[in-house]
């Protein structure tokens, strides 16, 4: 049977091929690019679920593959820092059945905070990752990823860019994989319980492990070479590989699709004779670093083109040695918060009061645009309360009675319920005031649900996180909810008489999202029994 | 290579249709066979930033992104985004902005980016049966009558003119 073709995201792509395989978790955290994975792997039919923060949902997953079970966890590129805590160690108990986690990356930062490179997380954990180009390599990799995790116990890193995430190129999906056995316990303390004298052996394991998958990688692992010429051999991974074939129409290109550990002899091999070898990686110069340190000698590209995607006019100017500054994009027009957004009072006010405001990410980080300009850090999810209350502990009295943190309802669960822990345990002299604001969806990244709208990742009710009650069950006595719309200028005096309060102060704006609203509805009339 | 591929940026702001738009004509190149990538940015598309979207299609597509000054077409929906746009566009391409459909009454703004992509069809070699199918594809039932209407509406303003830049 010829398998069909589909035309597919690269997010879409990794969806079919988890949900082919029998993948029978799927976990994450909402983040650009990777948010559609989990919900296409859910219209499929698969199961999948948002978690609080990316570090659960590893954890979840970490589970999942401990009980036998193929798992998969998607987040973006920063999500990784947020769950590193659970791989570094993951890499050392290994897995039972299978864990892909999915890591979108973002470099020309389309729509994050930075563009950090998680190639480095593969190298830093000791974890395989493998780098698709395009949709078909998303799903070709998500299966061999699964292999991989099952061959050698052990979690596999699949990582993604915005471009593989967002493109839609044609996907031939090929012959699922052999069923896994169901899911089982089967006791295993030594390898899943790392205290040292478990972690020392449990460390050499991974080495070896390591070791093993780098042979099978020289050998015979993922790659594609395009070309023969002698001339000008390239060596590129992810999209960079489709973009430098088009550049250079007469190199002979090589795409290692495992790149940690990377197939040395392999490319080596590749290279021999060749009259230039250059590399052409986005972000950080990984490969060419690990080229060097093997001994091959490569052409790196210029650092300014460290910075931002890579596209076909980019390598063209790479392979020119061309480090003229390049042309500025034209003036693109900004986003801005839609009209009628709730967050728009909020931020009126916090601008007429001259706030000092440790802000946060979401919609509501367009609060630093005009006309608010209302918005003085934003640093990751959860910082708000945590830089607010370092701000506040160390400002002169009468700025410190000026700071207020503002956070969204999605990022509070997210990483700022410890926030607030740390404000009932080192309150500042002068009192602080946090702000959640409750729109009843993480609408930044396409209005998903969450813990604290009380429905699952597909709309069903679900248990609630009530902010209010939280709040109050740490100590917090000043716990208010408004809706800041209904009357902008109480809303403001509201704030006003917080801030001179010098109290611990948690105002819960609640009011939905112009965008999502008609949404919510549908979906809280679905909810009625 | 990039004379065998057809190369087509779909722009305007967020909210307009951009990305719908890029979907149908990746779809119709896809229903006629062809190798296809499209290829976009949203990350605050629905915020009424400026977005843009590339289709490319062929016998074999390698970058998914129409690199800047190659676009055979620049499909433009909101006025105001034309000039920052243009410079995508190559030598020779054709601009299909709003000012292609003066005269023409849509039924509903909604479907203007469909219009327009009746506009870009007189000029691309897919069957009208693969543009109606995709439109079928990336549009709910009740909005298929219009948005056909508004298809039709858009060859027919193309009927006789090329307009080359
Ligand atoms: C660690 C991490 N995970 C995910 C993201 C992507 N992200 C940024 S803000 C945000 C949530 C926004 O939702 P909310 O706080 O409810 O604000 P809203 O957009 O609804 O105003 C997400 C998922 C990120 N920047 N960092
Ligand atoms: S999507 Fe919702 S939260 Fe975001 S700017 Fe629009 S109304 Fe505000």
């Amino acid at each position: 049977m010829v398998p069909q073709r589909q035309l597919l995201s690269g997010d879409e792509a990794v969806a079919l091929a988890a949900f082919d395989a029998g993948v029978r978790l799927g976990a994450g955290y909402p983040g650009t690019p990777s948010t559609e994975i989990l919900e296409y792997f859910a219209q499929l039919g698969g199961r999948a679920q948002w978690s609080p923060n990316e570090k659960v949902a590893l954890e979840v997953g970490i589970g999942a593959a401990f009980a036998r079970a193929r798992a998969l966890v998607t987040m973006k590129h920063v999500g990784l820092n947020v769950a590193a805590d659970p791989l570094f160690t993951a890499a050392y108990t290994g897995v039972s059945g299978a864990l892909v986690i999915v890591s979108a990356d973002d470099p020309g930062m389309a729509s994050s905070q930075n563009e950090q490179d998680n190639r480095r997380f593969a190298a830093a954990a000791g974890v395989p990752m493998l780098e698709p180009a395009d949709s078909q390599d998303a799903y070709d990799y998500t299966l061999l990823a699964i292999e991989v995790s099952e061959r050698w116990s052990i979690p596999v890193l699949l990582r993604m860019t915005t471009r593989v995430c967002h493109s839609k190129t044609v996907v031939r999906p090929r012959a699922a994989l052999p069923a896994p056995p169901e899911p089982d316990f089967v006791r295993d303390i030594r390898g899943r319980v790392m205290i040292p004298s478990n972690a020392r052996p449990a460390h050499r394991r991974l080495r070896a492990k390591l070791a093993a998958i780098a042979r099978w990688n020289e050998a015979e692992g993922p790659r594609r070479v395009t070309g023969q010429g002698r001339r000008l051999r390239i060596v590129a991974s992810g999209v960079a590989f489709a973009h430098a074939r088009e550049a250079a129409p007469e190199a002979a290109v090589f795409q290692p699709g495992m790149t940690y550990p990377l197939p040395v002899e392999a490319i080596r091999g590749f290279l021999d004779g060749a009259a230039r070898r250059v590399v052409i990686e986005e972000g950080d110069p990984c490969l060419a670093e690990a080229l060097r340190a093997e001994g091959i000698a490569v052409e790196a590209k210029p650092e300014m083109y460290r910075f931002g995607e890579l596209d076909v006019a980019r390598i063209r100017r790479i392979l020119a040695g061309d480090t003229e500054p390049e042309p500025a994009p034209a003036p693109a027009t900004p986003p801005r918060l839609c009209p009628g957004c709730p967050h728009r009072a909020v931020f009126e006010a916090l601008r007429d009061l001259d706030c000092i405001v440790s802000g946060d990410i979401g919609c509501y980080s367009l609060g630093v645009l005009p006309p608010f300009e209302a918005m003085d850090t934003l640093v990751c999810m959860g910082a708000a309360v945590g830089v607010g209350l370092g701000m506040r502990a160390t400002l002169p009295a009468e700025q410190a009675r000026r700071v207020v943190s503002v956070i969204g309802d999605s990022t509070f669960v997210h990483s700022g319920i410890t926030g607030l822990v740390e404000m009932v345990y080192n309150p500042p002299s002068t009192g602080h005031l946090v702000l959640i604001l409750d729109n009843g969806t993480t609408a930044m990244t396409g209005m998903q649900e969450h813990p604290g709208t009380g429905r699952t990742l597909d709309h069903r009710p679900t248990g609630k996180v009530s902010f209010e009650d939280l709040a109050r069950a740490l100590g917090i006595s000043d716990v208010l909810v408004v809706d800041p719309t209904v009357n902008p200028a109480g809303f403001r005096e509201l704030v006003r008489e917080r801030l001179a309060a010098g109290r611990l102060s948690v105002i819960i704006a609640r009011r939905n999202c112009l965008l999502a609203a008609g949404r919510i509805k549908e979906y809280e009339k679905c909810d009625e029994p | 290579m990039s004379r065998s591929v057809t190369n087509i940026v779909v722009a305007g702001l967020g909210g307009q249709g951009v990305l719908k738009a890029s979907d149908i004509a990746a779809e119709a190149a896809f229903r006629s066979g062809r190798d296809v990538k499209k290829s976009e940015l949203h990350g605050m598309s629905q915020r009424g930033g400026s977005v843009t979207s590339d289709v490319r299609y062929g016998a074999e597509v390698l970058s998914p992104m129409v690199p800047a000054g190659e676009a055979d077409f620049l499909v433009v929906l909101d006025a105001d985004q034309v000039e920052i746009n243009l410079p995508l566009l190559r030598p020779g391409g054709m601009l299909i902005d709003p000012a292609r459909l003066e005269g023409v009454r849509l039924a509903s703004r909604k479907s203007l980016n469909v219009a327009l992509l009746g506009v870009l069809s007189v000029s691309l070699d897919l069957p009208e049966t693969a543009w109606r199918e995709a439109i079928a594809t990336h549009l709910p039932e009740r909005l298929h009558a219009a948005n056909f209407a508004a298809f039709e509406a858009g060859r027919a303003a193309a009927g006789g003119h090329g307009g080359s830049r």
